[in-house]
């Protein structure tokens, strides 16, 4: 028999007795429901705790500083983050070498810096930091207002939502499109030559150096520059290592890197003397997955850098996440379970109520065969509308579960968040499992039909 | 030993020819001889009634010709098919593609429309869907019930079930037919039409048709050739007055 007729002749006798049929589909509703609703808390929670360390950076940066070289004993450190001469230089080619790797990213120097800020006459002074174009598809900008920069150097700022609520205490919102003054002092070298378009005969604090700009002295000289505010983001709080979260405004990378190389208080810069060569005192590598991550480290030990990450702590939490996503697989399972005993009770009752039936069907040429898969098709189709009732089923309890979650955090001062997901592939596999459970339900009531004695099935009684 | 050997020589062909054959079966510790050594032969086109009383062996011997039983001995053969060398399957395809069955109880399935328990035979032996409404209605039409495609077997008299039992049987264009005690159910009347149908679809198909009946007087009316069987065993011949067209319309 062909299974378009087998359908036809299932959904007929399922429909038959509706009620009975309908409990049991229930049921396996039930236990797939359990199965999804555990799951998806599993997934929920994995996805929420990587997506919070993907947001902090750690799992997919690889953090990179000048030398190999262990800091020793007895050598007293040259003061924070001072640049060790001798070492390999972390400078602009080798960001460039670096960048070029495999699996990277985006390679870029933290640039953190103050500004004072100034929006409708009034002034603040606030932190700046730059932003690296990969953060874009950062967790952390998933909620912002308005949106990311045109471009990685152009004069245009986020704010930090705190930060708006400062400057435009009603509607913070209202600051996007608006523009703001940022002020900085900005270090000039003395033009040497005649030509500079600030030169001012008899400057105050001016000494005519003869040699060439930078060695020689400078003016210090305030700026401004106007930039448009294009974002608000509700930086997490929580966000540490690595992120962008405890500054107030951003800006984009090289713009920061500009205003910073500019300004008066860049002492290393100053230090460094007239070498002109940028030089970093770090550099954060973005790889695009934590996978990669031992591979790209790999290779930047190997140009004489040091480099620090984080990996073996995500493998630690991949595996508890999969033992905890098993042990809950395995209770949503049971209900499942319990369903498939409901599938074979059904179907059993189902041959002693059709025996006549499965009779007649022999007699008119109904193979063997063709009983088994006939009660196969039953049971799978109670299993597919079964698997699709509880999908439906489990993402509502998820979403219940979620619910209820985030009004106790908010009740708590804590930010809502998904503690509960139902991906595409959990949503397959529930819809599988009912499928699956189902049939191998039927395996023996489909046997024990399809093995009917025909003569004594149509022995009139 | 009685054999009963085709005499109907016009149609030269046999269709049903059974060999010693024996079904025999455990009931407790007693061993049942339900069926104990008959060989029959049934010519292409012949119309015979298998006679006997109850516990006599001849519904036994329908089944295992129907190919819904198996034999413990002997053999038999359908147009030379040895049923007893039949796997499950081919005994399944000799039931769909070569049996017509009517039984004493009708059979049609109740929560069907008669349409539909008619299509039945046709979904099972995998007839093109386009080709079923048609086989459908031409066997319906050719029992007399053209009109009643729509209704349960619950909504139609003994007599119409009957007719949609063999409407059944036949829209698969099975070469043999048995029936099992096909007017068992129904009074005299109705049980005479239904007869005069089977005479009809016998002559006008040269259908072979195998009837079990216990009633003596109308299978020497309708059928070429009476078999008696008693305690499993082929007891006697007779010839019947089918052919006569003594009931003839």
């Amino acid at each position: 028999m062909k299974l378009r007729d087998m359908t036809e002749l299932a959904v007929r006798n399922l429909r038959e007795s509706l009620l009975r049929n309908s409990l049991t589909t229930l049921g396996i509703g039930v236990g797939v429901a359990s199965l999804v609703a555990m799951l998806s808390i599993g997934v929920g929670l994995q996805e929420l705790a990587s997506k919070q360390l993907s947001r902090s950076g750690l799992f997919n940066a690889i953090f990179v500083t000048p030398t190999t070289r262990e800091p020793r004993f007895g050598r007293p450190r040259t003061g924070l983050q001072a640049v060790d001469e001798n070492a390999h230089p972390l400078n602009a080619d080798v960001k460039a070498q670096i960048a070029k790797l495999p699996h990277v990213t985006d390679v870029y120097a933290d640039v953190r810096l103050s500004l004072e800020v100034r929006y409708e006459g009034t002034s603040h002074m606030t932190s700046v930091a730059g932003l690296p174009e990969s953060a874009r598809g950062d967790g952390a900008f998933d909620g912002m207002k308005g949106g990311f920069f045109s471009s990685a150097k152009t004069d245009e700022v986020i704010l930090q939502m705190e930060f708006a609520k400062q400057l435009a205490p009603q509607q913070p919102e209202s600051l996007i499109g608006k523009v703001l003054t940022i002020r900085f002092m900005s270090r000039e070298p003395l033009p040497a030559e005649s030509g500079g378009a600030r030169k001012k005969p008899g400057a105050e604090g001016a000494e005519s150096g003869d040699d060439s700009g930078e060695g020689g002295g400078f003016s210090v000289v305030p700026h401004e520059r106007q930039m448009k505010v294009v974002g608000i983001v509700d930086a997490d709080p929580s966000a540490g290592f690595g992120a962008f979260g405890r500054e107030r405004v951003f800006l984009p990378l090289e713009t920061a890197e500009e205003v910073q190389s500019a300004q008066v208080n860049d002492i290393q810069a100053l230090l460094r003397g007239g070498s002109g060569e940028r030089r970093y005192a770090s550099l954060t590598v973005r790889v695009k997955s934590p996978e990669d991550v031992a591979a790209v480290e790999a290779s930047i030990k190997g140009m004489g850098f040091g480099t620090f990450s984080l990996l073996d702590a995500s493998h630690n939490l991949q595996q508890v996440f999969l033992v905890f996503d098993r042990l809950m697989g395995i209770f949503g399972s049971l209900a499942l379970v319990v369903a498939s005993l409901g599938v074979i009770n059904t179907l059993m009752m189902a041959i002693l109520e059709r025996r006549r039936e499965i009779g007649v069907l022999k007699a008119l040429g109904a193979s063997d065969r063709d009983v088994r898969r006939l009660f196969f098709v039953e049971a799978g189709a109670m299993g597919l509308v079964g698997g699709v009732l509880g999908l439906g089923m489990g993402w509502a309890i998820g979403r219940a579960i979620t619910f209820a979650t985030n009004v106790f955090l908010r009740s708590h001062q804590i930010p809502p968040a998904n503690v509960t997901a139902v991906p595409l592939w959990l949503a397959a596999l529930a819809i599988f499992f009912g499928l699956l459970v189902s049939l191998a339900a039927g395996i023996y009531p489909a046997a024990r039909a399809a093995r009917l004695n025909p003569v004594e099935a149509l022995r009139y009684e | 030993m009685v054999t009963a050997g085709n005499n109907n020589a016009a149609n030269g062909g046999v269709a049903i020819r059974t060999e010693n054959v024996m079904r025999h079966y455990a009931m407790g510790q007693a061993m049942v001889r339900a069926v104990d050594g008959v060989s029959i032969e049934v010519g292409s086109g012949e119309f015979v009634a298998l006679l006997g009383s109850s516990g006599s062996g001849k519904s036994t011997l329908l089944n295992l010709i129907a190919g819904l039983d198996r034999p413990t001995g002997g053999a038999i053969f359908a147009h030379d098919q040895n049923l007893a060398e039949m796997n499950s399957e081919e005994l399944a395809r000799h039931r769909s593609h070569t049996i017509g069955i009517v039984f004493q109880a009708f059979n049609l399935l109740p929560r069907m429309t008669l349409e539909e328990n008619v299509e039945l035979p046709l979904r099972l032996a995998e007839v093109e869907r386009g080709e079923r409404a048609n086989r459908v209605k031409e066997a319906l039409e050719r029992v007399g019930l053209g009109g009643r495609l729509a209704h349960r077997p619950s909504e139609l008299s003994g007599g119409e079930q009957q007719r949609g039992a063999l409407a059944r049987a036949l829209v698969n264009r099975p070469t043999i037919l048995l029936a099992d005690e096909p007017t068992g159910n129904l009074d005299s009347a109705t049980g005479d039409e239904i007869m005069k149908l089977l005479r009809e679809i016998n002559e006008s198909l040269g259908m072979t048709i195998m009837m079990v009946t216990h009633e003596r007087p109308r299978a020497e009316a309708f059928a070429d050739r009476l078999l008696m069987m008693k305690d499993g065993k082929l007891d006697g011949v007779a010839a019947g007055n089918g052919s006569a067209g003594a009931v003839r319309r």
